[in-house]
Protein backbone atom coordinates (compact mmCIF):
# COMPACT_ATOMS: atom_id res chain seq x y z
CA UNK A 1 0.00 0.00 0.00
CA UNK A 2 2.76 2.61 0.98
CA UNK A 3 4.62 1.58 -2.45
CA UNK A 4 1.53 1.83 -4.44
CA UNK A 5 0.95 4.96 -2.65
CA UNK A 6 4.83 6.68 -3.03
CA UNK A 7 5.00 5.19 -6.67
CA UNK A 8 1.42 7.14 -7.43
CA UNK A 9 3.32 10.38 -5.66
CA UNK A 10 6.17 9.84 -8.09
CA UNK A 11 3.87 9.73 -10.86
CA UNK A 12 1.92 13.05 -10.39
CA UNK A 13 4.84 14.70 -8.91
CA UNK A 14 6.56 14.00 -12.82
CA UNK A 15 3.79 14.80 -14.82
CA UNK A 16 3.06 18.19 -12.69
CA UNK A 17 6.60 18.94 -13.59
CA UNK A 18 6.89 18.03 -16.72
CA UNK A 19 9.24 20.80 -18.23
CA UNK A 20 11.42 20.63 -14.79
CA UNK A 21 11.84 16.76 -14.98
CA UNK A 22 12.38 17.18 -19.02
CA UNK A 23 14.86 19.95 -18.40
CA UNK A 24 17.20 17.84 -15.71
CA UNK A 25 16.99 14.69 -17.93
CA UNK A 26 18.66 17.05 -21.09
CA UNK A 27 20.94 18.56 -18.24
CA UNK A 28 22.26 15.13 -17.03
CA UNK A 29 22.29 13.75 -20.63
CA UNK A 30 24.58 16.00 -21.68
CA UNK A 31 26.72 16.61 -18.66
CA UNK A 32 27.16 12.33 -18.31
CA UNK A 33 27.87 12.34 -21.76
CA UNK A 34 31.10 14.28 -21.46
CA UNK A 35 32.36 12.28 -18.72
CA UNK A 36 31.67 9.09 -20.59
CA UNK A 37 33.64 10.98 -23.75
CA UNK A 38 36.30 11.57 -21.13
CA UNK A 39 35.93 7.95 -20.31
CA UNK A 40 35.99 6.76 -23.91
CA UNK A 41 39.16 8.39 -24.54
CA UNK A 42 40.97 7.06 -21.48
CA UNK A 43 40.38 3.82 -22.56
CA UNK A 44 41.57 4.46 -25.89
CA UNK A 45 44.84 6.08 -24.55
CA UNK A 46 44.99 2.73 -22.79
CA UNK A 47 44.30 0.49 -25.33
CA UNK A 48 46.71 2.18 -27.73
CA UNK A 49 49.46 2.28 -25.29
CA UNK A 50 48.60 -1.58 -24.59
CA UNK A 51 49.39 -2.07 -28.42
CA UNK A 52 52.21 0.53 -28.93
CA UNK A 53 54.48 0.35 -26.32
CA UNK A 54 55.24 -3.04 -27.39
CA UNK A 55 55.79 -2.55 -30.63
CA UNK A 56 57.87 0.82 -30.46
CA UNK A 57 61.39 1.01 -31.29
CA UNK A 58 64.33 3.22 -31.36
CA UNK A 59 65.34 3.43 -34.89
CA UNK A 60 69.29 4.25 -35.02
CA UNK A 61 69.36 5.39 -39.16
CA UNK A 62 72.75 5.57 -40.53
CA UNK A 63 74.19 8.06 -43.16
CA UNK A 64 72.97 7.69 -46.59
CA UNK A 65 74.49 10.15 -49.56
CA UNK A 66 72.15 13.16 -48.56
CA UNK A 67 72.11 13.32 -45.00
CA UNK A 68 72.85 16.69 -43.84
CA UNK A 69 73.62 16.15 -40.10
CA UNK A 70 77.16 16.89 -38.75
CA UNK A 71 78.40 13.13 -38.00
CA UNK A 72 77.36 12.42 -41.70
CA UNK A 73 79.20 14.81 -43.16
CA UNK A 74 82.23 12.08 -44.11
CA UNK A 75 79.51 10.78 -46.35
CA UNK A 76 77.66 7.54 -46.48
CA UNK A 77 78.50 4.87 -43.57
CA UNK A 78 81.24 2.89 -43.88
CA UNK A 79 80.95 -1.29 -43.03
CA UNK A 80 83.41 -0.49 -40.70
CA UNK A 81 81.16 2.19 -38.95
CA UNK A 82 78.20 -0.11 -39.26
CA UNK A 83 79.69 -2.61 -37.72
CA UNK A 84 81.02 -0.54 -34.73
CA UNK A 85 77.60 0.74 -34.01
CA UNK A 86 76.47 -2.98 -34.10
CA UNK A 87 79.17 -4.35 -31.81
CA UNK A 88 78.24 -1.02 -29.40
CA UNK A 89 74.30 -1.97 -29.36
CA UNK A 90 75.20 -5.57 -28.61
CA UNK A 91 78.18 -4.97 -26.12
CA UNK A 92 77.43 -5.82 -22.26
CA UNK A 93 77.51 -2.49 -21.36
CA UNK A 94 73.82 -1.86 -23.57
CA UNK A 95 72.43 -5.45 -22.71
CA UNK A 96 70.72 -3.97 -19.61
CA UNK A 97 68.78 -1.32 -22.38
CA UNK A 98 68.56 -3.43 -25.09
CA UNK A 99 66.48 -5.97 -25.94
CA UNK A 100 66.90 -7.13 -29.43
CA UNK A 101 68.84 -5.75 -32.64
CA UNK A 102 67.40 -6.01 -36.00
CA UNK A 103 69.19 -4.71 -38.90
CA UNK A 104 67.08 -2.93 -41.57
CA UNK A 105 69.03 -2.78 -45.12
CA UNK A 106 68.25 0.04 -47.65
CA UNK A 107 66.61 -2.40 -50.05
CA UNK A 108 64.23 -4.14 -46.89
CA UNK A 109 63.53 -0.34 -45.92
CA UNK A 110 62.14 0.56 -50.02
CA UNK A 111 60.29 -2.72 -49.28
CA UNK A 112 58.61 -1.37 -45.75
CA UNK A 113 57.80 1.75 -48.00
CA UNK A 114 56.17 0.82 -50.75
CA UNK A 115 54.20 -1.43 -48.38
CA UNK A 116 52.83 1.91 -46.06
CA UNK A 117 52.54 4.08 -49.14
CA UNK A 118 51.26 1.29 -51.43
CA UNK A 119 48.15 3.65 -52.61
CA UNK A 120 51.18 6.97 -53.05
CA UNK A 121 52.53 8.01 -56.19
CA UNK A 122 55.31 8.94 -54.50
CA UNK A 123 56.43 5.11 -54.67
CA UNK A 124 57.44 5.12 -57.92
CA UNK A 125 59.82 7.91 -57.65
CA UNK A 126 61.88 6.34 -54.61
CA UNK A 127 64.95 4.13 -54.61
CA UNK A 128 66.62 2.10 -52.52
CA UNK A 129 69.79 4.64 -52.22
CA UNK A 130 67.50 7.24 -50.65
CA UNK A 131 66.41 5.74 -47.76
CA UNK A 132 68.32 5.14 -45.18
CA UNK A 133 69.43 2.18 -43.39
CA UNK A 134 68.82 1.42 -40.00
CA UNK A 135 69.05 -0.69 -37.03
CA UNK A 136 65.98 -1.27 -35.16
CA UNK A 137 66.27 -1.33 -31.42
CA UNK A 138 63.60 -2.97 -29.01
CA UNK A 139 64.05 -1.17 -25.68
CA UNK A 140 63.81 -3.33 -22.33
CA UNK A 141 62.06 -0.42 -20.80
CA UNK A 142 60.91 2.22 -23.51
CA UNK A 143 61.49 4.88 -21.37
CA UNK A 144 65.37 4.90 -21.43
CA UNK A 145 65.51 6.14 -24.57
CA UNK A 146 67.47 9.02 -23.84
CA UNK A 147 70.74 6.28 -23.06
CA UNK A 148 70.72 5.13 -26.89
CA UNK A 149 70.50 8.73 -28.12
CA UNK A 150 73.08 10.18 -26.37
CA UNK A 151 75.58 7.47 -26.61
CA UNK A 152 74.81 7.01 -30.33
CA UNK A 153 73.41 10.38 -31.94
CA UNK A 154 76.96 11.73 -32.42
CA UNK A 155 78.34 8.36 -33.43
CA UNK A 156 80.14 8.88 -36.67
CA UNK A 157 77.57 7.49 -39.87
CA UNK A 158 74.99 7.81 -37.44
CA UNK A 159 72.41 10.17 -39.36
CA UNK A 160 69.73 10.56 -36.38
CA UNK A 161 68.04 8.41 -33.68
CA UNK A 162 64.63 8.67 -33.77
CA UNK A 163 61.97 7.36 -31.11
CA UNK A 164 58.90 6.38 -32.40
CA UNK A 165 57.26 6.61 -29.06
CA UNK A 166 57.90 10.05 -29.04
CA UNK A 167 55.72 10.41 -31.80
CA UNK A 168 53.26 8.50 -30.04
CA UNK A 169 53.31 10.60 -26.54
CA UNK A 170 52.66 13.45 -28.87
CA UNK A 171 49.15 11.86 -29.81
CA UNK A 172 48.74 10.30 -26.47
CA UNK A 173 48.93 14.14 -24.99
CA UNK A 174 46.66 15.38 -27.44
CA UNK A 175 44.46 12.73 -26.16
CA UNK A 176 44.84 13.75 -23.11
CA UNK A 177 44.14 17.05 -23.34
CA UNK A 178 40.93 16.28 -25.29
CA UNK A 179 39.75 13.90 -22.36
CA UNK A 180 40.87 16.45 -19.68
CA UNK A 181 38.70 19.40 -21.77
CA UNK A 182 35.60 17.10 -21.98
CA UNK A 183 35.88 16.60 -18.55
CA UNK A 184 35.81 20.25 -17.73
CA UNK A 185 32.66 20.66 -19.65
CA UNK A 186 31.29 17.73 -17.46
CA UNK A 187 32.06 19.34 -14.35
CA UNK A 188 30.28 22.85 -15.93
CA UNK A 189 27.39 20.51 -16.74
CA UNK A 190 26.99 18.73 -13.37
CA UNK A 191 26.74 21.97 -11.72
CA UNK A 192 24.48 22.74 -13.82
CA UNK A 193 22.31 19.57 -13.48
CA UNK A 194 22.70 19.14 -9.30
CA UNK A 195 21.35 23.15 -9.56
CA UNK A 196 18.88 22.36 -11.53
CA UNK A 197 17.31 19.35 -9.72
CA UNK A 198 17.84 21.08 -6.82
CA UNK A 199 15.35 23.48 -8.43
CA UNK A 200 13.34 21.41 -9.66
CA UNK A 201 12.45 19.76 -6.02
CA UNK A 202 11.78 23.23 -4.42
CA UNK A 203 9.37 23.64 -7.08
CA UNK A 204 7.78 19.98 -6.74
CA UNK A 205 7.80 20.62 -2.74
CA UNK A 206 6.59 23.70 -3.09
CA UNK A 207 3.33 23.01 -5.56
CA UNK A 208 3.11 19.72 -2.82
CA UNK A 209 3.11 22.04 0.37
CA UNK A 210 -0.51 21.17 1.02
CA UNK A 211 0.09 16.92 1.22
CA UNK A 212 3.22 17.64 2.24
CA UNK A 213 2.33 19.74 5.39
CA UNK A 214 -1.06 17.45 6.00
CA UNK A 215 1.28 14.06 5.85
CA UNK A 216 2.84 16.08 8.70
CA UNK A 217 0.22 16.35 10.94
CA UNK A 218 -0.89 12.65 10.59
CA UNK A 219 2.30 10.95 11.03
CA UNK A 220 2.99 10.02 7.86
CA UNK A 221 7.00 9.32 8.48
CA UNK A 222 10.17 11.08 6.55
CA UNK A 223 10.48 8.70 4.07
CA UNK A 224 6.85 8.68 2.42
CA UNK A 225 6.88 12.17 2.82
CA UNK A 226 10.58 12.65 1.39
CA UNK A 227 10.92 9.86 -1.07
CA UNK A 228 8.79 11.10 -3.70
CA UNK A 229 10.96 14.27 -4.70
CA UNK A 230 14.18 11.99 -4.19
CA UNK A 231 13.04 9.62 -6.43
CA UNK A 232 11.27 12.29 -9.14
CA UNK A 233 15.19 13.44 -9.43
CA UNK A 234 16.88 10.19 -9.39
CA UNK A 235 14.52 8.74 -12.04
CA UNK A 236 15.26 12.02 -14.07
CA UNK A 237 18.40 11.77 -13.77
CA UNK A 238 18.71 7.76 -14.50
CA UNK A 239 16.47 8.41 -17.69
CA UNK A 240 19.33 10.97 -18.45
CA UNK A 241 21.72 8.50 -18.18
CA UNK A 242 20.44 6.09 -20.55
CA UNK A 243 20.52 8.40 -22.96
CA UNK A 244 23.99 9.62 -22.66
CA UNK A 245 25.15 5.64 -22.49
CA UNK A 246 23.12 5.56 -25.83
CA UNK A 247 24.47 8.10 -27.07
CA UNK A 248 28.03 6.78 -26.50
CA UNK A 249 27.35 3.47 -27.57
CA UNK A 250 26.11 5.23 -30.85
CA UNK A 251 29.20 7.19 -30.73
CA UNK A 252 31.76 4.05 -30.76
CA UNK A 253 29.36 1.87 -32.72
CA UNK A 254 29.21 4.00 -35.86
CA UNK A 255 31.94 6.96 -35.65
CA UNK A 256 34.47 4.66 -34.27
CA UNK A 257 33.65 1.09 -35.30
CA UNK A 258 32.02 2.23 -38.57
CA UNK A 259 34.51 4.93 -39.67
CA UNK A 260 37.54 5.37 -37.35
CA UNK A 261 38.21 1.85 -37.82
CA UNK A 262 37.84 1.44 -41.26
CA UNK A 263 39.92 4.57 -42.19
CA UNK A 264 42.42 3.38 -39.84
CA UNK A 265 42.82 -0.32 -39.73
CA UNK A 266 46.12 -0.72 -37.99
CA UNK A 267 45.22 1.50 -35.03
CA UNK A 268 43.40 -0.37 -32.06
CA UNK A 269 40.02 0.72 -31.26
CA UNK A 270 38.36 0.13 -28.57
CA UNK A 271 34.96 -1.69 -28.87
CA UNK A 272 31.13 -1.74 -27.62
CA UNK A 273 31.62 -3.92 -25.47
CA UNK A 274 34.35 -2.06 -23.27
CA UNK A 275 31.58 0.95 -24.36
CA UNK A 276 29.11 -1.34 -22.35
CA UNK A 277 31.21 -1.33 -19.00
CA UNK A 278 30.59 2.44 -18.63
CA UNK A 279 26.75 2.15 -18.90
CA UNK A 280 26.44 1.45 -15.08
CA UNK A 281 28.78 3.77 -13.86
CA UNK A 282 26.80 6.41 -15.70
CA UNK A 283 23.55 5.41 -14.37
CA UNK A 284 25.33 5.18 -11.01
CA UNK A 285 26.89 8.80 -10.87
CA UNK A 286 23.25 9.80 -12.10
CA UNK A 287 21.73 8.44 -9.41
CA UNK A 288 24.17 9.74 -6.75
CA UNK A 289 24.04 13.48 -8.09
CA UNK A 290 20.28 13.57 -7.77
CA UNK A 291 19.97 12.04 -4.46
CA UNK A 292 22.72 13.86 -3.17
CA UNK A 293 21.39 17.34 -4.62
CA UNK A 294 17.91 16.33 -3.65
CA UNK A 295 18.68 15.39 -0.19
CA UNK A 296 20.23 18.62 0.74
CA UNK A 297 17.47 20.54 -1.19
CA UNK A 298 14.92 18.54 0.80
CA UNK A 299 16.29 19.22 4.11
CA UNK A 300 16.11 22.99 3.41
CA UNK A 301 12.37 22.74 1.75
CA UNK A 302 10.39 20.08 3.04
CA UNK A 303 10.45 20.20 6.90
CA UNK A 304 9.48 16.90 8.44
CA UNK B 1 -2.85 13.15 28.69
CA UNK B 2 -2.10 16.49 27.97
CA UNK B 3 0.54 18.11 30.73
CA UNK B 4 2.56 21.42 30.81
CA UNK B 5 4.54 21.78 33.46
CA UNK B 6 5.67 25.72 33.87
CA UNK B 7 6.29 25.69 29.73
CA UNK B 8 7.78 28.96 28.44
CA UNK B 9 8.02 29.67 24.99
CA UNK B 10 10.28 32.46 23.61
CA UNK B 11 9.79 32.78 20.04
CA UNK B 12 12.16 35.86 19.69
CA UNK B 13 14.12 37.07 22.82
CA UNK B 14 13.31 40.50 22.44
CA UNK B 15 9.72 40.41 22.70
CA UNK B 16 7.54 38.92 24.91
CA UNK B 17 7.34 35.21 25.43
CA UNK B 18 4.59 33.44 23.54
CA UNK B 19 3.78 31.10 26.48
CA UNK B 20 4.87 32.15 30.23
CA UNK B 21 5.73 29.49 32.52
CA UNK B 22 2.44 27.67 31.85
CA UNK B 23 1.25 24.55 33.87
CA UNK B 24 -2.18 22.53 33.02
CA UNK B 25 -2.98 19.20 32.91
CA UNK B 26 -5.58 18.02 30.91
CA UNK B 27 -7.10 14.66 31.29
CA UNK B 28 -7.92 11.18 28.96
CA UNK B 29 -11.33 11.76 27.79
CA UNK B 30 -11.57 15.76 28.79
CA UNK B 31 -12.64 18.32 26.68
CA UNK B 32 -11.48 21.59 27.61
CA UNK B 33 -12.19 25.33 25.67
CA UNK B 34 -8.68 27.06 25.48
CA UNK B 35 -9.86 30.66 25.40
CA UNK B 36 -8.52 34.12 24.80
CA UNK B 37 -7.66 36.71 22.46
CA UNK B 38 -5.41 36.43 19.15
CA UNK B 39 -1.65 36.12 20.37
CA UNK B 40 -2.85 35.06 23.70
CA UNK B 41 -0.57 31.80 23.26
CA UNK B 42 -3.68 29.25 22.17
CA UNK B 43 -1.70 28.28 18.98
CA UNK B 44 1.41 27.90 20.55
CA UNK B 45 -0.19 25.87 23.12
CA UNK B 46 -1.12 23.23 20.06
CA UNK B 47 2.36 23.91 18.53
CA UNK B 48 4.15 22.03 21.53
CA UNK B 49 1.34 19.76 21.64
CA UNK B 50 2.42 18.58 18.28
CA UNK B 51 6.04 19.02 18.99
CA UNK B 52 6.31 21.40 15.64
CA UNK B 53 8.55 23.63 18.00
CA UNK B 54 9.78 22.78 21.42
CA UNK B 55 9.81 24.79 24.62
CA UNK B 56 11.99 27.24 26.07
CA UNK B 57 11.66 26.15 29.43
CA UNK B 58 9.74 23.22 31.14
CA UNK B 59 8.42 20.47 29.96
CA UNK B 60 5.37 19.22 27.90
CA UNK B 61 3.89 15.41 28.58
CA UNK B 62 1.78 14.26 25.86
CA UNK B 63 0.79 10.44 26.49
CA UNK B 64 3.15 9.93 29.64
CA UNK B 65 6.01 11.16 27.57
CA UNK B 66 8.03 14.02 27.85
CA UNK B 67 8.46 15.17 23.97
CA UNK B 68 11.53 16.61 24.45
CA UNK B 69 12.80 13.21 24.69
CA UNK B 70 11.39 12.39 21.66
CA UNK B 71 13.54 11.93 18.83
CA UNK B 72 13.03 13.48 15.47
CA UNK B 73 12.86 9.65 13.59
CA UNK B 74 9.67 9.12 16.59
CA UNK B 75 7.73 12.19 16.09
CA UNK B 76 5.16 10.83 13.69
CA UNK B 77 4.64 8.03 15.90
CA UNK B 78 3.59 10.88 18.48
CA UNK B 79 1.35 12.59 15.68
CA UNK B 80 -0.18 9.69 15.09
CA UNK B 81 -1.83 9.81 18.23
CA UNK B 82 -2.86 13.29 18.05
CA UNK B 83 -5.78 14.89 15.44
CA UNK B 84 -5.63 18.58 14.13
CA UNK B 85 -8.12 20.40 12.70
CA UNK B 86 -7.63 23.57 11.54
CA UNK B 87 -9.99 26.93 10.55
CA UNK B 88 -9.08 27.06 7.47
CA UNK B 89 -9.76 23.14 7.10
CA UNK B 90 -6.54 22.85 4.36
CA UNK B 91 -8.50 19.88 2.62
CA UNK B 92 -6.56 18.82 -0.97
CA UNK B 93 -8.68 20.18 -3.09
CA UNK B 94 -8.31 17.82 -6.26
CA UNK B 95 -9.08 15.09 -4.39
CA UNK B 96 -13.17 13.55 -3.53
CA UNK B 97 -13.85 13.57 0.32
CA UNK B 98 -13.25 9.83 0.63
CA UNK B 99 -9.73 10.46 -0.70
CA UNK B 100 -9.09 13.25 1.62
CA UNK B 101 -9.65 11.37 4.13
CA UNK B 102 -8.65 8.41 2.97
CA UNK B 103 -5.02 9.80 2.24
CA UNK B 104 -4.24 10.29 6.22
CA UNK B 105 -4.69 6.20 6.30
CA UNK B 106 -2.24 5.92 2.87
CA UNK B 107 0.27 7.91 4.16
CA UNK B 108 1.01 5.82 7.35
CA UNK B 109 0.55 2.52 5.40
CA UNK B 110 -2.96 1.56 6.00
CA UNK B 111 -4.16 -1.53 4.03
CA UNK B 112 -6.56 -0.62 0.96
CA UNK B 113 -8.99 -2.96 2.52
CA UNK B 114 -9.02 -1.24 6.27
CA UNK B 115 -9.07 2.19 4.31
CA UNK B 116 -12.61 0.92 2.42
CA UNK B 117 -13.85 -0.13 5.75
CA UNK B 118 -13.09 2.97 7.65
CA UNK B 119 -13.29 6.08 5.82
CA UNK B 120 -17.15 5.66 5.26
CA UNK B 121 -17.69 4.75 8.76
CA UNK B 122 -15.57 7.82 10.31
CA UNK B 123 -17.74 10.12 7.35
CA UNK B 124 -20.78 8.31 8.91
CA UNK B 125 -20.00 9.58 12.45
CA UNK B 126 -19.08 13.41 11.37
CA UNK B 127 -22.21 13.00 9.26
CA UNK B 128 -21.50 13.23 5.78
CA UNK B 129 -22.86 9.85 4.68
CA UNK B 130 -23.26 9.34 1.09
CA UNK B 131 -21.09 12.42 0.24
CA UNK B 132 -17.77 10.31 -0.72
CA UNK B 133 -17.72 11.54 -4.18
CA UNK B 134 -17.89 15.14 -3.52
CA UNK B 135 -15.06 17.54 -4.34
CA UNK B 136 -14.35 19.67 -1.48
CA UNK B 137 -15.18 23.21 -3.59
CA UNK B 138 -18.86 21.74 -4.02
CA UNK B 139 -19.60 21.13 -0.02
CA UNK B 140 -20.48 23.75 2.38
CA UNK B 141 -17.75 25.63 5.06
CA UNK B 142 -19.92 23.33 7.76
CA UNK B 143 -19.56 19.58 5.53
CA UNK B 144 -15.66 21.07 4.89
CA UNK B 145 -14.76 21.26 8.31
CA UNK B 146 -16.04 17.70 9.16
CA UNK B 147 -14.40 16.48 5.96
CA UNK B 148 -11.47 17.61 7.98
CA UNK B 149 -12.48 16.40 11.16
CA UNK B 150 -13.07 13.00 9.40
CA UNK B 151 -9.45 12.94 8.66
CA UNK B 152 -8.20 14.00 11.95
CA UNK B 153 -9.56 10.79 13.75
CA UNK B 154 -9.56 8.61 10.84
CA UNK B 155 -6.61 6.96 12.45
CA UNK B 156 -8.33 7.11 15.96
CA UNK B 157 -5.86 9.17 17.87
CA UNK B 158 -6.17 9.55 21.91
CA UNK B 159 -6.50 13.36 21.30
CA UNK B 160 -8.06 15.50 19.11
CA UNK B 161 -6.60 19.49 19.00
CA UNK B 162 -8.96 21.79 17.46
CA UNK B 163 -7.67 25.47 16.38
CA UNK B 164 -10.77 28.01 15.82
CA UNK B 165 -12.71 24.91 13.94
CA UNK B 166 -15.73 27.48 13.84
CA UNK B 167 -13.78 30.60 13.12
CA UNK B 168 -14.68 30.74 9.22
CA UNK B 169 -18.24 29.59 9.90
CA UNK B 170 -22.19 30.84 11.01
CA UNK B 171 -23.56 30.25 14.57
CA UNK B 172 -25.97 27.18 13.46
CA UNK B 173 -23.14 25.92 11.53
CA UNK B 174 -20.69 26.02 13.94
CA UNK B 175 -23.19 24.07 16.33
CA UNK B 176 -23.30 21.15 14.12
CA UNK B 177 -19.72 21.14 14.33
CA UNK B 178 -19.61 21.15 18.21
CA UNK B 179 -21.84 17.99 18.19
CA UNK B 180 -19.84 16.13 16.14
CA UNK B 181 -16.45 17.25 18.58
CA UNK B 182 -18.94 16.24 21.42
CA UNK B 183 -19.75 13.18 20.30
CA UNK B 184 -16.22 12.36 19.63
CA UNK B 185 -15.55 13.30 22.81
CA UNK B 186 -17.69 11.09 24.48
CA UNK B 187 -16.16 8.04 22.65
CA UNK B 188 -13.19 8.85 24.99
CA UNK B 189 -11.48 10.82 22.58
CA UNK B 190 -9.34 14.15 24.67
CA UNK B 191 -10.73 17.25 22.87
CA UNK B 192 -8.66 20.56 23.30
CA UNK B 193 -10.55 23.27 21.65
CA UNK B 194 -9.03 26.99 20.78
CA UNK B 195 -11.27 29.19 20.48
CA UNK B 196 -12.88 32.77 20.88
CA UNK B 197 -16.36 32.02 19.67
CA UNK B 198 -18.46 32.94 23.27
CA UNK B 199 -21.53 31.36 22.54
CA UNK B 200 -19.92 28.08 21.61
CA UNK B 201 -18.28 28.39 25.15
CA UNK B 202 -21.21 29.14 26.88
CA UNK B 203 -23.42 26.77 25.94
CA UNK B 204 -21.21 23.82 26.09
CA UNK B 205 -20.09 24.37 29.51
CA UNK B 206 -17.52 22.37 29.76
CA UNK B 207 -13.74 22.97 31.18
CA UNK B 208 -12.64 26.79 30.03
CA UNK B 209 -8.83 27.23 30.36
CA UNK B 210 -8.07 30.98 29.58
CA UNK B 211 -5.09 32.48 28.50
CA UNK B 212 -3.74 36.02 28.96
CA UNK B 213 -0.75 37.36 27.01
CA UNK B 214 1.15 33.74 27.66
CA UNK B 215 -0.31 33.48 31.07
CA UNK B 216 -3.64 30.97 32.39
CA UNK B 217 -5.49 33.53 34.22
CA UNK B 218 -8.68 31.26 34.75
CA UNK B 219 -9.49 27.51 35.04
CA UNK B 220 -12.88 26.17 35.50
CA UNK B 221 -14.80 23.43 35.47
CA UNK B 222 -17.61 24.03 33.91
CA UNK B 223 -17.18 27.46 32.30
CA UNK B 224 -18.41 30.72 30.91
CA UNK B 225 -16.45 32.97 28.34
CA UNK B 226 -16.16 36.24 29.46
CA UNK B 227 -15.56 38.60 26.72
CA UNK B 228 -12.29 40.71 26.34
CA UNK B 229 -13.76 43.82 27.39
CA UNK B 230 -14.62 42.86 30.87
CA UNK B 231 -11.45 40.86 31.07
CA UNK B 232 -9.58 44.46 30.55
CA UNK B 233 -12.09 45.72 32.73
CA UNK B 234 -11.24 43.24 35.63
Amino acid sequence: MRLAFILSEIGSGLRRNLSMVISVILVTFISLTFVGAAGLLQLQINQMKGYWYDRVQVAVFLCVENSTSPSCAAGPVTEEQRDTIRGMLESEAFTPYVASVEYESQDEALGHFKDQFANSPIVDSVTADQLPESFRVNLVDPEKYEVINEAFSSLPGVDVVSDQRELLEKVFSVMNRASLGALLVAGVMTVCAILLIATTIRLSAFSRRRETGIMRLVGASKAVIQLPFILEGVIAAVVGALLASGALWGMSRFVIGGWLAREYPETAFISDQQVVLLVPALILLGALLAGVSSLLTLRRYVKV
Amino acid sequence: MIRFENVTKVYDATSRPALDSVSLEVDRSEFVFLVGASGSGKSTFIRLVLKEDSASRGAVYVAGQNVANIPSWRVPRLRRGIGVVFQDFRLLPNKTVFANVAFAMQVIGKSRAVIRETVPEVLKTVGLEGKNNRMPHELSGGEQQRVAIARAIVNRPGILLADEPTGNLDPTTSMGIMKVLDRINSNGTTVVMATHDDDIVNTMRKRVVELRNGAVVRDDAQGIYIGETEAVAE
